[in-house]
């Protein structure tokens, strides 16, 4: 539990508004960040804010779910493409799996993502859902 | 009392730069709540709004508060305080306002705190937020009111209790697209609908939150406003007020002389039910998609327990370039999709497993 509760709270930034990194060496946008730019293998630090606008990549609605995610079953996990660059796996929401389509604009939301129990924390981040207007 | 004491003036002129709502896209038609528990028939609203599995009163609050700073363009460390009103937090101890902050990336230069007043917890928040920056201690405060209500199944309340938030960003006058012109608060001890600790839903005083709970506090507030601003019901071009069903607010703008023309574009409830902290100001909000520079628009809310906060508004040039930032409130409630009643047992949890 005790566990939990640092790791969720140190992935804040990235989960609750999309903060990753830029490479100030090559210029890659990365997320989630790592402090090592994937592209140019240099240090790379520099917090920059995903806009939260993208589309999806691919998509598959998982029946089968982890431990913590039975609630939310059938739902869509999708490998969503961000304007700025980066591929970011996320699950959907707002949408029904049959609706999804490879290409469809969808944008960042902040909701629950999943609490163990009652007594746990709730934990929150991003998912995507198609584009309001 | 010198009759002046009644009304509110920040010491400098505040107003409104930013503002945003959130709707959630699930509807629970009336006549599916008659269905179960009637046999059938129709309930005081059309429809309500439903949160999603994943959604709470921190989630629906995010969202507003992501709308209101479009609109008022300012970078979200600029805020000095975060507050939210709300009955439905999803802890009952450790703050909401602080995860809405941590989202918004407003923090750490920041009050942050979570209001209660049953539906006018949000409006408490909007007070609160125009003394801070009236009296200069901040340029720019937030006030959310954000709410998952929900009614005992079968109960009276389930038929509008419903999902829904609004944010607004206070800051000078100067910046604002709705100028405050006086506010004013009226509370008295009044147990017309309440909730202990650890228990799940509420309870409330049937036809007793009706005259000495809603219209007293709702009317002595409004009535108050105008006679100490020593205006007239003609010169609003908008009245909203607490919207727990649609012929409460109809009888309140009534009896207070305001005609249907002047109440219907604020009045949402038809539609989406009760959103209980939210429901006053998603109207105001409705009617700020819509205002005109120049328009004058009185707000009045009520929460159980009770008490009513009256707001008048001027509304300036600043709203025809902000209100196209960030999604109307129209645009949410055309984002429909109806559930039936085993689906909403579902999302709102009311299933024992």
């Amino acid at each position: 539990m005790e566990a939990k509760v640092a790791h969720d709270w140190r992935l804040r930034g990235q989960r609750y508004r999309l903060e990753g990194e830029v490479c100030e060496h090559c210029g890659a946008k990365i997320f989630p960040p790592r402090d090592i730019c994937p592209h140019c293998h240099q240090p790379a630090r520099k917090p920059q804010t995903f806009s939260g606008k993208g589309e999806v990549y691919t998509f598959s609605t998982v029946q089968s779910p982890p431990q913590g995610f039975e609630r939310y079953v059938p739902y869509t996990v999708a490998l969503v493409k961000l304007e700025e660059g980066p591929v970011v796996t996320a699950q959907l929401t707002d949408v029904a799996p049959q609706d999804v389509k490879i290409g469809m604009p969808v944008e960042m939301v902040t909701r629950r993502l999943y609490t163990q129990n009652d007594e746990s924390t709730i934990t929150y981040g991003y998912k995507f859902r198609p584009v309001l207007r | 009392m010198d009759e002046q004491v009644k009304l509110m003036h920040s010491q400098r002129p505040v107003g409104i730069i930013g503002y945003g709502s959130y709707i959630p896209m699930y509807r629970l038609p009336n006549a599916e709540i008659a269905r179960v528990w009637k046999g059938g028939g129709k309930g005081p609203v059309k429809e309500k709004a439903v949160a999603g599995l994943d959604e709470d009163s921190v989630t629906i609050a995010i969202e507003a508060a992501r709308n209101a700073l479009a609109r008022a363009e300012i970078a979200p460390e600029q805020l000095r305080a975060v507050w939210v009103g709300s009955e439905s937090p999803p802890y009952a101890v450790k703050p909401s306002s602080t995860i809405v902050a941590e989202a918004l990336g407003a923090t750490p230069y920041l009050l942050a705190a979570d209001m209660e007043f049953a539906c006018k917890a949000g409006t408490e928040a909007l007070q609160a937020a125009m003394g801070l920056v009236g009296s200069g201690m901040g340029e720019y405060a937030l006030a959310i009111g954000a709410d998952t209500a929900q009614g005992r199944p079968g109960d009276a309340l389930e038929y509008t209790a419903a999902s829904g938030g609004t944010a607004f960003i206070v800051g000078p006058a100067e910046e604002a697209l709705a100028v405050c012109q006086a506010s004013l608060s009226y509370v008295t001890d009044t147990p017309d609908f309440w909730r202990r600790a650890h228990q799940v839903y509420p309870s409330h005083g049937g036809r007793f939150t009706g005259e000495p709970a809603y219209f007293h506090h709702i009317l002595s507030a409004a009535g108050a406003m105008m006679e100490q601003l020593a205006m007239q019901p003609q010169e609003f071009t908008y009245v909203v007020f607490h919207q727990p069903n649609v012929k409460f607010p109809r009888r309140a703008a009534k009896r207070l002389g305001f005609t249907v023309e002047q109440l219907t574009p604020g009045l949402l409830s038809g539609e989406i039910g009760n959103t209980y902290a939210a429901a006053a100001i998603t109207g105001f909000s409705a009617v700020l998609d819509i205002a005109q520079p120049g328009d004058r628009i009185l707000v009045v809310s009520f929460g159980s327990g009770a008490g009513s906060d009256a707001f008048v508004w001027h509304v300036t040039e600043a709203i025809t370039e902000r209100r196209d930032k960030a999604p109307a409130v129209a645009d949410y409630i055309r984002r429909r999709q109806e559930i039936d009643y085993a689906l909403y047992t579902r999302y709102r949890g009311k299933l024992q497993m």
